[in-house]
């Protein structure tokens, strides 16, 4: 292979890409060395299997993908904006929103949300971490080399170009030869082992490792969608394991599972992909709603509507999400019945979303609301997602389906529902644990800046959607005719809009960073849940002593009886889990396999693919029992970030 | 090995830690059977789907899948043993009857090479058509997870003869026999409605 | 700063509802546009269903609306509005719950009798005689449809003619990648798959010129995969099938092999069709397609707005 096939030429725009990358890994490296920051990086971050810091990262790298899901969907909206524009070519294009949807979906708004389950989750159940700290450190690592293997494709080899769903027989060897298809099916590989990781671990902590006298049915709401979240990970994400490594043994060895040759299926690759696709959907969707769920109760001051409610509509919104499937392709031709079975299941998914929101109305009612940054993001997601659940009901109704399917009408309604949803999730429940995890708030005033900002862009880009998808205008088309010029236009703007709004929350985090008030109490807003009953920043250990739960707000109970979870009399030493550097290096190691994978470099993939063995090998062996705080430590971190003057 | 008189309850039970070991291992069976699933249902959408190979039902040979199955279960039960022995604190009937289904293990692994080379000489190969992908990859699945099965096993082997039997090791040794048990039930479906369906259709 | 937030909100959404009031009244917009009896019971559902949807949008934000002013954090508030242990009621929940219940059901049933309808040639009003559908295989290629008329033995490229007031049967298949053929204006889509037929009817009540494409994305060109659908009288339509019979030239395996070509392609019309040596829409047309072009599809087309007309043109030379 000659360079200039390795690396990708010809285009502008990813030349000033390269640049960028080579700029900012040189300033970071610099930066790095000069204040001698590199044992500090390894032994705080790369090597941490603290659940609290794992979270941390798995945000940032979520911020970094929103950044450049975000810059995809800006060259789009630019090259949409106006009729016949060459501001990307048709190729160049077909890769952008490819990147998109599949940066957006597996490496922004997963991430984001299993990161904020990595930190809140735990705290809520008052445990001390999660279940297998090491295999989070390892999940946490394959999101990250997954996300870089993905990332790659766009200086080196190509990225990927038949869409996030990448349907055969047009992703198949035949009709997209070359690297690009290969980093989508290996990036999102690597990626889902942790996922599923994740969702074992979650699970089991979840499960097994809640304070005492916390039942099921005490959990607060967000853990309670955490674990069903898990549950669906691990019935979903086997699924997507089986049809990308049919997929990847299709185009590199050969086989023939989507193939038009060999009396292959092609049609296959279409119901495995979405018998994963729409559980994925509520993988991102059901934490959003415990996210909400949170945030108002806390803001509105008052305990949750129809708490028994909220939690079996989780649950049967799961259940409903495995047998819907077959709605993303109406169009097959499977016939009336099928049709009319699947119509049906999809529609009734609408009675227990309605029941939330109505829920949701309930908590706010006779209320004392406090439009706190987080609430503004929180409360304008009810009207913003029912437009996109009552489109999405229309989209069900499979007789007009075939005449929104696949336009412009089909792609609003999903990003009101994933925006509307789960980014707005992500901005409340940041801004809101915010505090809990760096001991300092966002500043609101910015927040409020870049909420409406967004909000309003939001509406802006994708409500025209809806008219133009009605007049015909299919997705992913690299030029738009004079026709559809208008309200294109206007998206573009609303586009724009979205991007200044985030621009503003990424600087606020700088601003709040250096001028914010430092917390000095570990309940930052007058939190209803464990987590707040931590102090800040939390001690590794996260409780000293663990309270005894009766009720579903388990800190306001703790807050009127007066309790802390710092009880001198019951102090015990608490065992903890030794920082490790086997997942970063073994997950390293992994992305080499693949990577030489995606270029069918076999040998050197078995190479790599040996070496990730050794490491489990090594692991095994592994008898390290972690070490323990002693009870006079444990006193002195609690003293010292409680501010009580003990001598 | 003085831990073992902490009992209450099997000894691969007593830790915190083993317990979630053990439930997270569950967890994580019910995902491989999701995958399993999975790959069972692409098999018999494909089936049929021959094109110019051979038909299944001219390859597959029944005393060859039968000794395969037999071997495989019989493992399983070997398996079961070693547990047993463990929990009564046999390190040496432990070791034993570990060995003795790894070799079983091993056994099956080498009949399953053998067809799968047999089945390549026929003509009859992962590329020949969707039906034999799906084929390979199914079998050729279960296969792999048996590999690393016994793979694991030896290194369990290895622990064992450094530490003895301790809280660790028996739980380890608990998990593994539970993937080995499994591996078992999906082969049970394999020989059920791959080898036993594709000789009579 | 915090007085006045809801009432920009309110004020936001608003501007929202006139949004939305002033698009939906223009009805140019295709699929509220029929031109014929399938995309008209398309419009009917949609419209019906619209009907709820407004309904449950108004119900929701009325509500949203007054709690939030009403329950905002306020010094003036009674104390007795704010009841922080308020967390159940059984009948309201129930109510909320049967509620969306129902408008589901309602939904349903028009949903399924629709979709039984969508798969039978639409019934022609009772003052005219039912007619037998015309049969017409719309196969996808990468980027062209192929219109094979075998009762005519015509085949167009890139372009169709129908008669008005006749149902017509599109037998759907394609060359490789999966497409969607699309006519508003007539009905919804269905999948265009290589192995597969599907079967989609559409029918024209109006003679008029209406847009068509490939509404799936397929690669590259997909942009361009549109055509032009020419609905006129049946007799109108009759001349031109004898006007085409007569004049086009016949269709070779070879030149059409050279059509199939990945790439882009002007107007054809042949007085025989490609269905002669193969159907892709089965099993053993399948490959018809990848095992001739494996290679050239491999070379990108470079396609921008302005070599699109270039393209063509290099495509027809080779």
């Amino acid at each position: 292979m000659k360079l200039d096939e390795f690396f990708v030429t010809g285009e502008p725009l990813i030349y000033g890409g390269m640049v960028a990358i080579v700029l900012v890994t040189s300033a970071i490296i610099f930066l790095l060395t000069y204040f001698k920051k590199w044992k500090w990086l390894w032994r705080e971050w790369l090597t941490t299997v603290d659940h609290k810091k794992i979270g941390i990262m798995y945000i940032l790298s979520a911020l970094a993908m929103l950044f450049r899901g975000g810059m995809d969907a800006l060259m789009m909206r630019t090259q949409l904006a106006v009729p016949d524009l060459n501001f990307l070519s048709a190729q160049h294009y077909d890769e952008i929103f490819t990147t998109h949807g599949t940066v957006m979906i597996i490496f922004m708004a997963m991430p984001f949300l299993i990161g904020l389950m990595n930190i809140v989750v735990p705290l809520q159940i008052g445990a001390r971490d999660f279940a297998f700290p090491f295999v989070n450190a390892l999940s946490f690592w394959s999101f990250f080399f997954g996300a870089l293997l993905f990332n790659v494709s766009f200086v080196i080899g190509g990225s990927p170009d038949a869409g996030w769903t990448s349907y055969t027989p047009l992703s198949g060897a035949a009709l997209s030869p070359g690297p690009g298809q290969n980093f989508y099916l290996m990036g999102l590989q690597l990626a889902g082992i942790g996922t599923l990781a994740t969702g074992i671990n979650l699970m089991v902590t979840i499960l097994k490792m809640r304070a005492p006298g916390m039942k099921m049915f005490k959990m607060p709401i967000f853990t309670w969608s955490s674990l069903i979240t898990c549950f669906i990970i691990i019935f979903a994400f086997p699924i997507l394991t089986v049809a990308l490594a049919l997929l990847t043994i299709d185009r590199i060895f050969g086989s023939q599972f989507f193939t038009l040759t060999g009396e292959g299926l092609p049609m296959m690759w279409a119901n495995l992909f979405w018998m994963w696709g729409h559980p994925e959907v509520y993988i991102v969707v059901l934490p959003a709603f415990g996210i909400f769920s949170e945030v108002i109760a806390t803001f509105a001051h008052k305990r949750i509507f129809g708490y028994s409610a909220m939690v079996w509509s989780i649950i049967i919104i799961a259940g409903l999400s495995f047998l819907v499937w077959v709605h993303h392709f109406f169009t097959m031709g499977a016939g009336a019945f099928v049709n009319s079975v699947f119509s049906v299941s999809t529609m009734l998914i609408a009675v227990p979303t309605g029941v939330k929101i109505f829920n949701w109305l309930g908590t706010l009612h006779k209320s004392k609301i406090e439009f706190s940054t987080a609430m503004l993001w929180a409360l304008s997601f009810i009207p913003s997602f029912v437009i996109g659940g009552v489109t999405g009901v229309m989209l069900g109704m499979a007789a007009a389906d075939y005449q929104f399917h696949n336009s412009y009408f089909l792609v609003a309604h999903f990003h009101y529902v994933l925006i509307a949803g789960t980014v707005f999730a992500c901005f409340a429940g940041l801004t809101y644990w915010y505090p809990k995890m760096f001991g300092h708030k966002l500043n609101e005033r910015l927040g409020k800046w870049s909420f409406w900002l967004f909000l309003i862009g939001f509406h802006v880009c994708f409500l025209p959607q809806y008219f133009i998808g009605l007049d015909g205008m299919p997705r992913r088309i690299f030029h738009i005719g004079p026709e559809w010029f208008t309200l294109n236009f206007l998206s573009t703007i609303g586009a724009f809009g979205m991007g200044i709004g985030f621009a503003i929350f990424v600087y606020n985090i700088y601003y709040s960073f250096r001028y914010s008030k430092r917390e000095t109490t570990g309940d930052a807003w007058g939190g209803r849940t464990l987590e707040w009953a931590t102090p800040t920043p939390v001690p590794p250990y996260n409780f000293a002593t663990l309270p005894e739960v009766n009720n579903i707000d388990a800190f306001m109970e703790m807050k009127e009886k007066g309790e802390t979870t710092f009880d001198e009399k019951k102090l015990q030493p608490i065992h903890m889990p030794s920082n490790s550097g086997k997942p970063f290096i073994m997950m390293a190691i992994l992305f080499f396999a693949s990577f030489a994978l995606v270029f069918e470099w076999i040998t050197l993939a078995a190479i790599g693919l040996a070496g990730g063995l050794i490491m489990m090998i090594i692991r095994s062996f592994d008898y390290d029992e972690g070490y323990h705080f002693s009870v006079n430590e444990i006193k002195q971190i609690e003293q010292s970030r409680r501010g009580l003057d003990h001598e | 090995m003085s831990e073992q008189n902490f009992s209450s309850g099997p000894l691969e039970y007593q830790t915190e830690q083993s317990r979630l070991n053990i439930l997270g291992f569950w967890i994580f069976l019910a995902a491989e059977l999701a995958l399993f699933s999975t790959l069972f249902a692409t098999y018999a959408v494909l089936s049929g789907r021959t094109a110019d190979a051979p038909a299944p039902f001219e390859l597959f040979e029944p005393t060859s899948t039968l000794i395969m199955t037999f071997l495989l279960l019989t493992s399983s039960f070997t398996c079961g043993i070693a547990v047993h022995e463990m929990r009564n604190g046999s390190k040496k009937g432990l070791l034993t009857w570990l060995i003795v289904t790894l070799l079983l293990g091993f056994a099956f692994l080498g009949f399953e090479i053998d067809e799968f080379i047999t089945y390549v000489h026929e003509g009859a190969t992962l590329q020949s058509s969707a039906y034999w992908s799906a084929f390979f990859i199914l079998a050729g699945t279960h296969g792999l997870h048996v590999t690393l099965g016994a793979g694991w096993m030896i290194l369990l082997v290895i622990q064992l003869m450094q530490r003895g039997i301790t809280r660790v090791t028996s739980r380890k040794v608990f998990i593994v026999s539970l993937y080995w048990h499994f591996l078992d039930v999906v082969w049970i479906f394999i020989f059920t409605s791959v080898y036993l369906i594709g000789m009579v259709m | 700063m915090l007085d006045f937030m809801p009432f920009r909100k309110k004020g936001l959404i608003l501007l929202l509802f006139g949004i939305v009031l002033l698009l939906g009244g223009c009805d140019q917009m295709a699929v509220f546009d029929p031109k014929g009896p399938v995309a008209e019971s398309q419009r009917d559902l949609i419209v019906y269903s619209l009907f709820f949807m407004a309904g449950i949008i108004l119900v929701v934000y009325v509500a949203f609306t007054i709690i939030i002013i009403k329950y905002r954090d306020h010094p003036k508030r009674k104390e007795n509005s704010y009841k922080p242990n308020f967390h159940g009621s059984k009948t309201i929940e129930a109510i909320w719950t049967i509620i969306p219940i129902l408008i589901v059901t309602a939904l349903s049933i028009p949903t399924v009798t629709t979709l039984f309808d969508l798969e039978k040639p639409p019934e022609t009003t009772a003052a005219k005689e039912q007619k037998e559908p015309l049969v017409i295989y719309a196969t996808s290629a990468d980027w062209k449809w192929f219109f094979s008329y075998p009762e005519q033995d015509i085949e167009t490229v890139n372009y169709l003619h129908i008669p008005t007031d006749r149902p017509i049967e599109f037998r759907l298949s394609s060359t490789a990648s999966m497409a969607a053929l699309w006519i508003p204006r007539l009905g919804g889509q269905k999948y265009n798959m290589a192995g597969m037929e599907t079967i989609l009817y559409l029918q024209a009540d109006e003679p008029g010129i209406y847009d068509g494409r490939n509404s799936n994305f397929n690669g590259e060109g997909f942009a361009e995969q549109t055509f032009k659908v020419h609905a006129e009288s049946a007799d109108k339509f009759g001349q031109w099938v004898r006007d085409k019979q007569t004049n086009a030239p016949k269709l070779t395996q070879e030149q059409y092999d050279k059509l199939l070509k990945p790439g882009l392609t002007d107007r054809h019309t042949f007085s025989s069709t490609h269905l002669d040596w193969v159907n892709h829409g089965t099993h053993k047309g399948m490959d018809y397609d990848i095992i001739r072009h494996w290679k050239e599809y491999e070379t990108l087309l470079h396609l921008e707005v302005g070599n699109i007309d270039e393209s063509i043109e290099e495509h027809i030379e080779n």
